[in-house]
């Protein structure tokens, strides 16, 4: 059985909880948006979710709606000095309108306090559908202007479900906005679903699925639905893993006997086998000037990452900490690798950092796996345990500030983060 | 010389076709029993010993045959089949040799840690580990069908060793 689906947005279905704190966050109060329209709100309450977005990227603290000491939705409302006497550095306002035909126009202003200035003023003529996109805009305009960092709140995470027994289970590819909302079922089957890998462009995503009760690898367009078989070999189809330019995948094929590592042109489906070895070779993924493949083997006695020219040749080992290092992901600069770290039995996230050759480990579950970066570069996400259940965390990059997303029901695993909307 | 180069393949051929011919008569033998032994009485399967090894008298059904335990069991991140792994696979090799058109599927399957990816290839390793061993004993490669699931289809659910080493397998199936 598998269902095609494009379904109904829900809402959120997986809920974030920031688990730990961190210390020196930039203090901003997001003053409620004044409304004008036909109903006694607006659909969205867009202070709420922008305040949301700012909170989780444990860079930005946003004040309590009871610490609010006004309600300014235009500039000529605020008056700095007393601003300045609830400790806030910044200060964001602003209006959403809804007109007669349906449409939305959303305006906001991000006031500097300390200085009494405008830093950013804008407006947006939108429709309902897109009032959250437009939150998440908003948060990333106000995220970029305050930290110098640039915001990846308008993005999308896509993520693995299973539920029911061992003998019934259901599986679900998902595809939800970056705060856990809107979460839309692309696949579902009763067979393994694994291994999402989001295209440069963001359109599509190539996964396994043993539908068929075997491994095959699909490329499947996010937003129609279609999809198409691309790979179907005898034995172990997986991993597949865009190039930064969208035109081939590498993956991981056992049709030689063994698990290696193939470049897949994606037009044509020609093949060129990268790595020969009597070892797994496994897990690949592009550094972002594509001219190496990352990936787990364990040709050394224990799996570890190496890297290798993306036209073939030597594999220079990366990794000598700890006796398991897999399932690598590269930091959108190409400087830092996430991995699972294996070391005294338990498995965490670790980061590589390439210039100075430190492994730093991040989070301190005993079974976490999947690490993703955010297209920024500033957050990973990563799928661990609460209990028995599988559910997904955030940590940032510095191992700092963590949250955690879970399901209200049944298991949620291998997370990854969309590219930048384009 | 080049008369000696040739006599040595014309012996080579001959214990090629030998060995053919015998795995031939291994994998027909039980099979013509088993049509005798529906047309007679049922109980003649028994009679099987035309040749063949006695393994091949037992039944898929039968609940106290070897057959019956078909789950392999492994050390972690290890392909390394036990010595009792190989004993069980001896009598599922003379039951597969004895029954040439039965086909069966080795799902490699491994415990939640570490990665999901790099356990798929585990668990192809040790599917493959126990395809070998059929080969070994004698097996047709086209009787066999190889999938890694790694930890994607657990048996025993919980995180500790007792769960896990439940986990790390492969299942013969039927």
């Amino acid at each position: 059985m598998l269902l095609l689906l494009a379904s109904n947005p829900l809402r959120a279905a997986l809920t974030i909880e920031i688990t730990q704190g961190m210390e020196g966050a930039i203090p901003v109060a997001v003053v409620p948006f004044g409304w004008s329209g036909n109903t006694a709100a607006a659909p969205e309450n867009l202070a709420a979710i922008i305040s949301a977005d700012l909170n989780r990227s444990g860079r930005i603290e946003t004040l309590a709606d009871r610490d609010l000491i006004a309600h300014p939705t235009e500039g000529d409302q605020v008056q700095f000095q007393n601003w300045r006497m609830v400790k806030v550095d910044d200060l964001v306002i602003g209006k959403v309108s809804g007109n007669a035909d349906g449409t939305f126009n959303v305006q906001f202003e991000l006031y500097d306090i300390i200085r009494g200035k405008q830093l950013i003023g804008s407006s947006f003529p939108t429709s309902r559908e897109d009032l959250r996109r437009v939150a998440h805009h908003i948060s990333d305009l106000i995220y970029e202007k305050l930290t110098g960092e640039k915001g990846a709140f308008n993005t999308q995470i896509a993520y693995v479900t299973s539920s029911g027994s061992s003998k019934n289970k259901s599986y679900t590819l998902l595809v939800a906005d970056s705060d856990g909302y809107n979460p839309q079922t692309i696949l579902t089957s009763n067979q393994p679903l694994m291994s999402p890998s989001w295209s440069p462009d963001g359109r599509q995503i190539a996964y396994v699925s043993f539908e068929k009760k075997l491994a095959e690898i699909y490329i499947q367009e996010v937003a129609s639905g279609s999809r198409r078989k691309l790979a179907a070999f005898k034995g172990i189809n997986g991993a597949p893993s865009w190039s930064p330019n969208g035109r081939q995948l590498a993956l991981t094929l056992s049709r030689d006997g063994n698990p290696e590592i193939y470049i897949m042109d994606v037009s044509s489906g020609t093949l060129r086998r990268l790595t020969s070895s009597s070892a797994i070779d496994t897990e690949p993924v592009w550094t972002p000037d594509a001219r190496s493949i990352i990936f787990t083997s364990d040709r050394g006695g224990a799996a570890q990452l190496y890297r290798v020219p993306v036209g073939g040749g030597k594999a220079q080992r990366l990794t000598f900490e700890g006796k398991y290092n897999a399932g690598a992901d590269v930091s959108p600069d190409g400087r830092k690798i996430a991995m699972v770290h294996g070391n005294n039995g338990n498995y965490r996230i670790a980061v590589l950092d390439l210039d100075s050759g430190l492994l730093r480990t991040l989070t301190d579950g005993p079974l976490d796996e999947s690490p993703s970066f955010s297209p920024n570069g500033s957050m990973i996400i990563y799928a661990t345990r609460a209990g028995n259940r599988e559910v997904l965390s955030a940590v940032s990059v510095d191992g700092r500030f963590r949250q955690r997303l879970s399901l209200q029901a049944g298991n949620v695993r291998e997370p990854v983060w969309s590219p930048f909307d384009k | 010389m080049k008369f000696k180069l040739s006599r040595v393949m014309l012996v080579l051929m001959v214990a090629v076709m030998a060995a053919c011919s015998s795995t031939g008569d291994k994998q027909e033998g039980p099979v013509s029993i088993e049509d005798r032994g529906t047309s007679a009485d049922g109980s003649a399967v028994s009679s099987g010993a035309a040749g063949s090894s006695s393994f091949s008298n037992y039944s898929l059904d039968d609940p106290n045959s070897p057959l019956a335990q078909r789950v392999i069991y492994f050390e972690y991140d290890s392909a390394e089949i036990t010595m009792d792994g190989q004993d069980l696979l001896v009598h599922h090799a003379g039951f597969l040799v004895a029954n040439p058109t039965v086909h069966v599927t080795l799902e490699g399957h491994t415990d939640e840690r570490g990665s999901r990816e790099y356990n798929i290839a585990l668990g192809d390793r040790r599917a493959l580990s126990i395809q070998r061993v059929l080969e070994l004993n004698g097996v047709a490669p086209e009787q066999i069908t190889v999938v890694s699931y790694g930890e994607e289809k657990s048996a025993a659910d919980g995180n500790s060793e007792a769960a896990w080493r439940l986990n790390r397998r492969v299942e013969l199936l039927y």
